[in-house]
């Protein structure tokens, strides 16, 4: 195998593991926005609450990896279901700027209180899992990498049953449909908005967990790009819908370690934004995004 | 309103004007770091207005007004550093640049309706940062060092008060009624004959104008220019400052502007705090008042003169309503 392929394929490796991440998070700011039409800006900050959840619960549970994750995604649904309750609900029949405003406020309250009451600095993080590297040919990967791919497949394939197969994901999708006809069904839309906050949490969460035993370290802002470009890549994948968040995630991953790899580094956070115009420009309506009708 | 009243309109707001200006300088001028936060709350002032009428008169969310400032700021300083370039034209050199990155942005971004406005005003705030990290001409991550300092409170001064009329006039012009019925109801006002994305665009590249003079004073205020001086958080103070002051308020985008500069000053060791304060003020203004705290009201002249007229039926309860100084055109 030629050198060049394999460094190739070496990226690609890399770029799954990345777009792991953001298909996690875009999956969050994909079924908050088709089901509150809200930009949820506090959702890169549930991602790095979940983090920090983890972080303590390694230290709790002796560094098994199964119940960290589960504390995290716990933990960070109850924060998501907190902040719905207390800071987007009030705000439902407001205009729509208002709980974009308030959703800011959320993301920056979060950042600093993280940052004032556990402290400013970056923290390692613990040695869940024990690292050991696989060689096959001349491409070189971890079992982390293997096993951060294998959770998010997981966790996807576990929220596309939610969603296509229970009755709770059939009132999900009433709701984001039509909110007015799904109440008139009987349908109670306040727990179903619930739900989604908690499930779109929760996955956050186990993205923070998952990049905290990757790359070993976190601090109160490391929600903040991870965030905006998990949101790209729900808008590129056509935002609302769930397999779209889950490609978009993937396509970003993968352009973003493309530039990593083969052009300045410090252009890396500027390739999503780059996606985002062209996108807007080309399709806004994203990968698979349906038109939407203006309802009057 | 009787004619008398309004042919004294022009030549009192400009005496009190001239007279607010000269108060602060016999107030301040003998304590350079007062005179330095004047300058500050001007400035803001400036961005706080103009940020205003995209996000509070035209109801679009645009969180990359640093961004614009940023883009004014460096232009700016090229100009004149490199260039040699007088400052006024300096100065117009990079707010038109700043306009016409506006442009750029806004015309993929504003034709849609829906929030992408926000990410993509982020999002090229972003860009903008790392493009500007990248060159080392102007100093990469170091910053713009020796820039001259040519702003004095009389120009920051000048620029604010010429930014509120030339906003405020717009605001009430017609291309300012269509932006008005564009934040009301967007596809009422598209029935209506109202080129909802036009009217969207031209708000947003008279912001995006008036962000990069402010940038280009700002600079020329410090001596420096650096990256971090226009993030995302930068973009929160003046998206504060409109939300407490009243989104589609001019008088409490000033007020607000000029208060949060002092408090931020006060406040400047406590950084951490204050950012949570921040947050919070944020969340409860908009869960209690989304309409920010002076709403929509502005401080006018007729609101002014008829100040004895409202004492009087003040005393008299039920002859007249309580129309506290709305902008009665």
């Amino acid at each position: 195998m030629s050198s060049a392929f394999s460094t190739f394929l070496q990226q690609v490796i890399n770029g799954l593991q990345l777009g792991s991440i953001y298909s996690l998070i875009a999956l969050g700011y994909t079924m908050v926005y088709g089901i509150i039409r809200l930009i949820n800006f506090a959702h890169g900050d549930i991602y790095m609450v979940g983090a920090y959840i983890g972080f303590f619960a390694a230290g709790f549970f002796g560094r098994s990896f199964f119940p960290t994750l589960l504390v995290a995604m716990v933990g960070a649904s109850l924060l998501g279901l907190t902040i719905e309750r207390f800071a987007y609900r009030p705000l439902r029949y407001q205009p729509r700027i208002a709980a974009l405003t308030t959703a800011l406020g959320v993301s920056i309250f979060l950042e600093n209180f993280v940052r004032q009451f556990v402290g400013p600095n970056y923290l390692p993080y613990p040695r869940i899992i024990k690292v050991t590297q696989i060689k096959v040919g001349d491409i070189q990967f971890s079992n982390i990498q293997l096993i951060v791919l294998a959770v998010a497949i997981c966790l996807m394939l576990g929220l596309t049953f939610l969603v296509n197969k229970t009755k709770i994901g059939k009132a999900m999708r009433a709701v984001s449909f039509d909110k007015d006809a799904a109440r008139l069904m009987g349908i109670n839309v306040d727990h179903v908005i619930s739900t989604t906050f908690l499930v779109g949490s929760s996955l956050a969460a186990a993205a923070g967990v998952l990049v905290g035993i990757t790359y070993p370290r976190i601090d109160p802002y490391m929600g903040i790009l991870p965030g905006l470009k998990a949101f790209v890549a729900a808008v590129l994948g056509g935002i609302g819908s769930i397999p779209g968040a889950a490609i978009g995630g993937m396509v970003m991953g993968m352009a973003e370690t493309m530039v990593l790899g083969y052009m300045k580094s410090s252009y890396r956070d500027a390739i999503a934004f780059t996606i985002l115009i062209i996108v807007l420009l080309v399709k806004p309506t994203g990968i698979l995004g349906k038109p939407m009708s203006e309802k009057v | 309103m009787t004619r008398a009243k309004s042919l004294l309109k022009v030549p009192v707001v400009l005496a009190a004007l001239a007279l607010l200006y000269l108060g602060l300088i016999a107030g301040f001028s003998n304590n350079p770091y007062y005179m330095q936060i004047l300058n500050m709350a001007a400035i803001n002032t400036i961005m706080a207005v103009s940020l205003n009428l995209i996000n509070g008169f035209t109801g679009q969310f645009s969180i990359g007004h640093a961004g614009f400032m940023g883009v004014g700021a460096y232009v700016a300083a090229v100009c004149s550093v490199f260039y040699k370039i007088p400052y006024l034209i300096a100065l117009f050199v990079g707010a038109l640049a700043a306009a016409v990155v506006g442009l750029v942005v806004g015309i993929p971004t504003l034709r849609l309706k829906g929030d992408y406005l926000a990410i993509a005003t982020l999002g090229f705030a972003e860009i903008i940062r790392v493009i500007i990290v990248n060159i080392q001409k102007v100093g990469g991550p170091r910053g713009f060092l020796g820039i001259p300092p040519y702003t004095s409170f009389l120009w920051t001064y000048l620029f604010a008060v010429g930014t509120v009329i030339v906003i405020s006039n717009f605001i009430n012009s017609s291309p300012g009624r269509a932006c008005l019925a564009v934040r009301e109801d967007e596809v009422a006002a598209e029935s209506m004959g109202v080129n909802s994305t036009k009217y969207k665009v031209v708000a947003f590249v008279m912001g995006a104008f008036f962000a990069g003079l402010g940038g280009g004073l700002l600079v020329h205020l410090l001596s420096i220019a650096h990256p971090t001086m226009f993030t995302f958080l930068k973009s929160v103070d003046f998206l504060i400052m409109i939300v407490v002051g009243g989104q589609g308020s001019i008088t409490g985008s000033v007020t607000a502007a000029s208060f949060i500069t002092v408090v931020s000053e006060a406040l400047r060791k406590f950084e951490v705090w204050r950012m949570l304060a921040y947050s919070l003020v944020l969340i409860v203004v908009m869960l209690t008042r989304p309409q920010g705290l002076l709403g929509g009201k502005e401080l006018t002249w007729e609101g002014i003169v008829n100040v004895p007229g409202r004492l009087r039926r003040f005393r008299l309860p039920k002859v007249g309503g309580g129309r506290v100084g709305t902008a009665g055109h």
